[in-house]
């Protein structure tokens, strides 16, 4: 008897205290907008790029993807859209693949930027936000690396320099 | 239309007047007369009285509707107005549950105090925004005013235990804050009397002066400044230059209508007092003499346990389903939001406190008239002080 | 830890003070109190009983109502400090400048203390958690008992029961058919009665005990549902932002639904025409009389991957406006606010010298065409767009962000007598010839601009669970308030007949409904102990 009551209010108790510390930590990580997870699948997408080529991102299995959301407004984009250029002249042939998406900006503005800093690969601009919604994404830059089999093996955000550029790259060569 | 409204409003308020006087006449007849249950002649003058006025009272209310097009709750003035009505309404329920006149005494000045508050603010008929059209609005802020009317009743009730059950022979703790309860309720008449009358003189004054932003801005006085804005400067010819200027994040103006309303509420308590020679709970107590001391603690009890449902279902639930309506969440941290829910929570305790800890008699009474203090607050300081999306416009 | 048998032969819990059977008294330290304490119905609250291991403590001080009406009052004061100073989701400014900026040092002490976001800090929530874990426990350790010494009660009540209630009064005797007169008015009082040996025990509204308990079981299925929305999928609060003419997708549709804007639509009240208001909006000025989005909605028919052409098929149009979402699916769309936004800019090609134009060029903001060709030899071509123009830290000029808050351009403007063309930067109110003295311009002719409705996406899937703690709060407080538990005890006791009467609220009721009761017989009105006592301390 003694012990009965014991175990239904241990029960109780626990169950009543689960509930409080899930509340609370889910009131605590509510704000984190839910991006893509590291081991998982990368969502895929469509998009056209600047010359009119269709980019289907299931189509580079096999390959690594590097794929990085950026707008020509963003100071860190402007400063590393030159390195991620270097390095995919060095990684090309190995098997990388650099996807930049252009979040809802004009055709113009990212052709002039295209052309200004001399950026080979594809460009494309994601017009209804999509794919960034997709990702989950906030921040601009953001870059994730997908690997062979399309997983996604890190996400950053922020401003990457040329050496972190190489590693990524490193990081998805097939 | 609306001018009739208008003249209903100003008969029911009469009516009321009248109403209290014989409400004060049943209780001095009474106590001549044997100790009976029934009421006297002039009990029933003043609930029959009160009743007319309560059906002059509703007919401004549905005029004033028609007039509209809306329920009229939509304002400052409405719904004190609404509420004063409520709280006459509740009374003559509890009256025939309860049957005492003594409680028609204490709840009808209140009543008319709200109501005589309420005409302060301006009285145009305004039109909606967007938010407030929906019916829903008008069956929350009814209910939760009813509600908070009836809570009110244990108001009048407490202040009725209060007034017999403390001994006015010596002065502590309790005497002293009775008599701050009625010193509120006269300075409330200090604010009618004193802002009715600059406003029958025709007092304004405008001035130029600089906000917390930098920008400079016009405010219009319509009583002679006593706390001036942030450098101000007075732009009405023979206005009165104020004494002390406030910087900046303080609303001057507010200010200086409560130091108004407060020297208006002084000097009426100084000459009250000085009529009386004795606290006001002291000149009271004769007419209390007569009854039952755990009476109206039930009165104060019944109230509460018949409003709490109520004022639940209008100030909280039906207020979800509102909000929930027109600013897509049912609940949103609003401060005239939080203190309906402080106002339910005090509530609550009073209800855990009279069931489980026995607290009756004084204690309960002291909480009766904390919680109408809690209550006045959400409609006076919560409107015009803290604002939020539900304080009224153009006040 | 034994149960007590009482002389009744009732065996009761270890605890009990009054045998749920017949009301003996069990405990020796009732017994001197005059009248009994009936909360609940002397029966053995269990959290009372055992205190021995942690858990147990834990348990009975979330047992207490002492530690509830607490945990009520520190709520209430700390919901009061929240409204002290505007919440941070009112303001439209950082809170570290907002707090001081508007209220100076006391305003930056709440914000330093956290108060800036009062009602989700941890220990507000923790608070409310507490309430809850206070609100089953307390219930759990009450009903269960209280439930049991009601079923147990018997008709013949003990002695001292009987003599402690509050109402109680001795007849001498009383005649038969007396006694039938007040069955038959109990009975039409809707009392329920029950009959052992010539005693007599009338009840009603006893299913009222039961409100506070009911209501506590709304409150917590009530919390429970506002918990249910922390888990993922439940709950969707999104901004959506959609210009005139566009589709935009629905976010956490998973893709599904699509809404297009066709129009935004404002309207004002008219002093000359809502003439009902005319003194209050000439006091007030412009008051908003209606904001609605004329929209239809769209369902995906099969699946897109992002960025690829959805295909659409149209499931409604609808007018949203405040007060009248648009509801599909168990997602709702509210109109919560709008702006309006540059959409296009018009210039005209103009010579300086003579001021004659060669034709307009209409330049859409959001997708600027490369050339605008005007015919004759004149045509303009737009080197570079800068949607939100400034000047970068280097001088040289850049955008802000990707919206057309201040649209520049570098034009190339090529003319027959200048066939190689001729730079101009325009911003608004600016133009800056970079290489020298132009014979042309882009003279600015004027802007289009396009309403944004801004709409707020909700799904809240756990909404039924708080509907329904909500109807079953009230059904507990009104089944508590507006009833009550009366009973009156008829006895036979020593050749006497005994009269007591216990109701749990609303004595001065209880005690006219006796009267009416009694009336018409011999029977005496039991006495109100406690009211006798106090006349005597009264004197």
């Amino acid at each position: 008897m003694k012990k009965r009551r014991l175990v239904m209010r241990t029960i109780i108790l626990l169950v009543l205290c689960a509930a409080v510390v899930y509340t609370l930590y889910a009131n605590f990580t509510k704000d984190n907008h839910q991006s893509v997870a590291v081991g998982s699948k990368a969502p895929d997408f469509v998009l056209t790029d600047l010359e009119g080529h269709k980019h289907r991102l299931s189509d580079y299995r096999g390959q690594g993807v590097f794929l990085n959301f950026w707008g020509t407004w963003c100071p860190p984009c402007k400063q590393e859209m030159p390195y991620i250029n270097n390095q995919y002249h060095q990684f090309r042939d190995k098997g990388v693949q650099v996807l930049a998406v252009d979040i809802q900006e004009s055709p113009l503005a990212v052709n002039e930027f295209a052309s200004r800093y001399h950026l080979d690969f594809p460009i494309m601009i994601d017009t209804n936000k999509e794919v960034m919604t997709a990702y989950g994404i906030d921040p601009l830059p953001a870059t994730f690396l997908i690997d062979k089999n399309g997983k996604v093996i890190k996400y950053y955000t922020g401003q990457l320099s040329e050496n972190l550029v190489r590693e990524f790259m490193e990081k998805i060569k097939p | 239309m609306a001018s009739i409204s208008s003249n209903l409003l100003f008969i029911a308020f009469i009516l009321y007047l009248a109403a209290t006087l014989f409400y004060g006449g049943s209780i001095k007849v009474k106590k001549d007369s044997n100790e009976k249950k029934t009421t006297t002649k002039w009990g029933q003058i003043a609930v029959l009285l009160t009743i007319i006025g309560f059906i002059s009272q509703l007919g401004y209310f549905i005029t004033r509707w028609i007039a509209s097009g809306h329920a009229p709750v939509s304002n400052m003035f409405e719904f004190t107005t609404f509420f004063g009505m409520a709280l006459v309404g509740a009374f003559i329920v509890i009256y025939f549950i309860y049957r005492t006149t003594l409680l028609g005494l204490f709840t009808m000045p209140v009543a008319l105090l709200i109501i005589a508050y309420a005409s302060m603010f301006p009285r145009d008929i305004s039109p909606l925004i967007p938010a407030l059209q929906s019916y829903w609005l008008y069956i929350h802020v009814t209910t939760a005013a009813i509600g908070e009317a009836i809570l009110a009743i244990s108001f009048a009730a407490g202040l009725i235990y209060l007034v017999k059950a403390i001994d006015q022979t010596k002065s502590d703790l309790q005497t002293f804050w009775l008599e701050i309860v009625m010193f509120t309720l006269v300075t409330v008449l200090g604010f009618v009397v004193v802002s009715s009358g600059f406003s029958a003189a025709g007092y304004h004054e405008k001035f130029n002066w600089i906000d917390k932003n930098d920008n400079q801005v016009t405010v219009d006085y319509t009583m002679p400044a006593i706390t001036g804005p942030h450098k101000g400067e007075l732009l009405t010819k023979g206005g009165f230059q104020p004494w002390v200027e406030m910087p900046a994040i303080v609303n001057a103006k507010k200010l200086n209508t409560v130091i108004w309303s407060l020297i208006g509420g002084l000097f009426l308590y100084s000459i009250i007092r000085l009529l009386l020679r004795k606290r006001i709970g002291a000149a009271l107590k004769p007419l209390v003499k007569n009854v039952k001391l755990d009476f109206v603690d039930e009165i104060s009890y019944r109230s509460v346990l018949i409003g709490f449902p109520v004022f639940t279902l209008g100030g909280l639930i039906f207020a979800m389903i509102w909000a929930q309506m027109a600013w897509s969440r049912f609940w949103g941290w609003d401060p005239k939001e939080v203190w309906a829910l402080i106002t339910w929570l005090f509530y609550a305790a009073f209800l855990h406190l009279r069931l489980s800890k026995g607290w009756h008699g004084k204690k309960s009474a002291w909480l009766g008239v904390i919680g109408f203090v809690i209550i006045m607050f959400n409609l006076v300081a919560v409107n015009l002080v803290i604002a939020g999306l539900h304080s009224y416009a153009g006040s | 830890m034994n149960d007590v048998k009482c002389e009744c032969g009732h065996v009761n819990p270890h605890g009990t003070v009054l045998c749920e059977a017949c009301g003996k008294i069990l405990d020796e330290q009732a017994d001197k109190n005059q009248l009994l304490d009936m909360r609940y119905e002397g029966s053995a609250r269990r959290s009372q009983t055992y205190n021995k291991t942690i858990i147990d403590k834990i348990w009975n001080f979330f047992s207490s109502v002492k530690v509830g009406v607490w945990l009520i009052i520190i709520t209430l004061i700390a919901s009061a400090l929240g409204t002290i100073f505007p919440q941070k989701m009112y303001i439209d400014q950082p809170p570290e400048v907002y707090y001081q900026q508007e209220y100076g040092t006391l305003g930056k002490i709440y914000y330093q203390l956290g108060f800036d976001d009062l009602y989700s800090s941890w220990w507000y929530l923790l608070l409310i958690a507490m309430i809850g874990i206070s609100l089953v426990i307390c219930s759990l350790d009450r009903v269960i008992p209280l439930y049991k010494a009601l079923k147990a009660q018997k008709v013949t009540r003990h002695e001292g029961f009987l003599k402690r209630q509050r109402l109680f009064g001795v007849n001498s005797d009383a005649a038969d058919k007396d006694l039938t007169l007040v069955k038959e008015q109990l009975q039409r009082k809707r009392y329920h009665i029950r009959e052992e040996n010539g005693n007599l025990l009338a009840e009603k509204g006893r299913f009222s005990r039961w409100g506070p308990y009911i209501n506590h079981i709304g409150l917590i299925i009530f919390l429970i549902g506002t918990m249910m929305r922390f888990i993922p999928g439940m709950y969707v609060n999104e901004n959506l932002w959609v210009r005139e003419g566009e589709t935009a997708l629905v976010p956490e549709t998973g893709e599904k639904f699509y809404i297009h804007n066709n129009k935004f639509i404002l309207q004002t009240y008219d002093k000359n025409k809502d003439k009902t208001f005319a003194q209050a909006l000439s006091k007030a000025g412009e008051v908003a009389k209606n904001y609605q989005s004329n929209v239809v909605l769209y369902e995906q028919s099969g699946k897109s991957l992002p960025g690829e052409k959805p295909k659409l098929k149209k499931v409604m149009d609808y007018k949203i406006r405040v007060n009248h979402p648009l509801s599909f699916d168990g997602y709702s769309i509210y109109q919560a606010s709008f702006r309006s936004e540059l959409s296009a800019m018009t210039f005209s090609l103009m010579n300086k010298q003579t001021n004659q134009t060669y034709g307009d060029v209409k330049i859409d903001l959001y997708n600027p065409k490369e050339t605008y060709d005007l015919g004759k030899g004149y045509s303009v071509k737009i080197l570079n767009y800068f949607p939100d123009f400034e000047f970068a830290k280097n001088g040289e000029p850049s955008t802000k962000s990707r919206d057309p808050n201040n649209p520049a351009f570098i034009f190339r403007m090529y003319t027959p007598d200048k066939p190689k063309g001729e730079t101009s930067f325009v911003a608004i109110r600016q133009t800056i010839e970079p290489f020298g003295n132009n014979t042309y311009k882009m003279a600015f002719r004027g802007i289009d601009t396009k309403n944004v409705s801004g709409f707020v996406v909700r799904k809240d899937s756990s909404m039924w669970v708080i509907i329904l703690g909500g109807i079953i709060f009230m059904i507990g407080v009104v089944q508590g308030s507006y009833w009550q538990h009366r009973r009156i005890w008829i006895q036979r006791k020593s050749g006497q007949v005994w009269i007591a009467g216990h109701t749990n609220k609303n004595w001065y009721g209880f005690k006219r409904e006796i009267e009416t009761v009694l009336a018409g017989t011999k029977l005496t009105m039991p006495e109100d102990q406690l009211q006798a006592g106090k006349n005597k301390e009264e004197g």
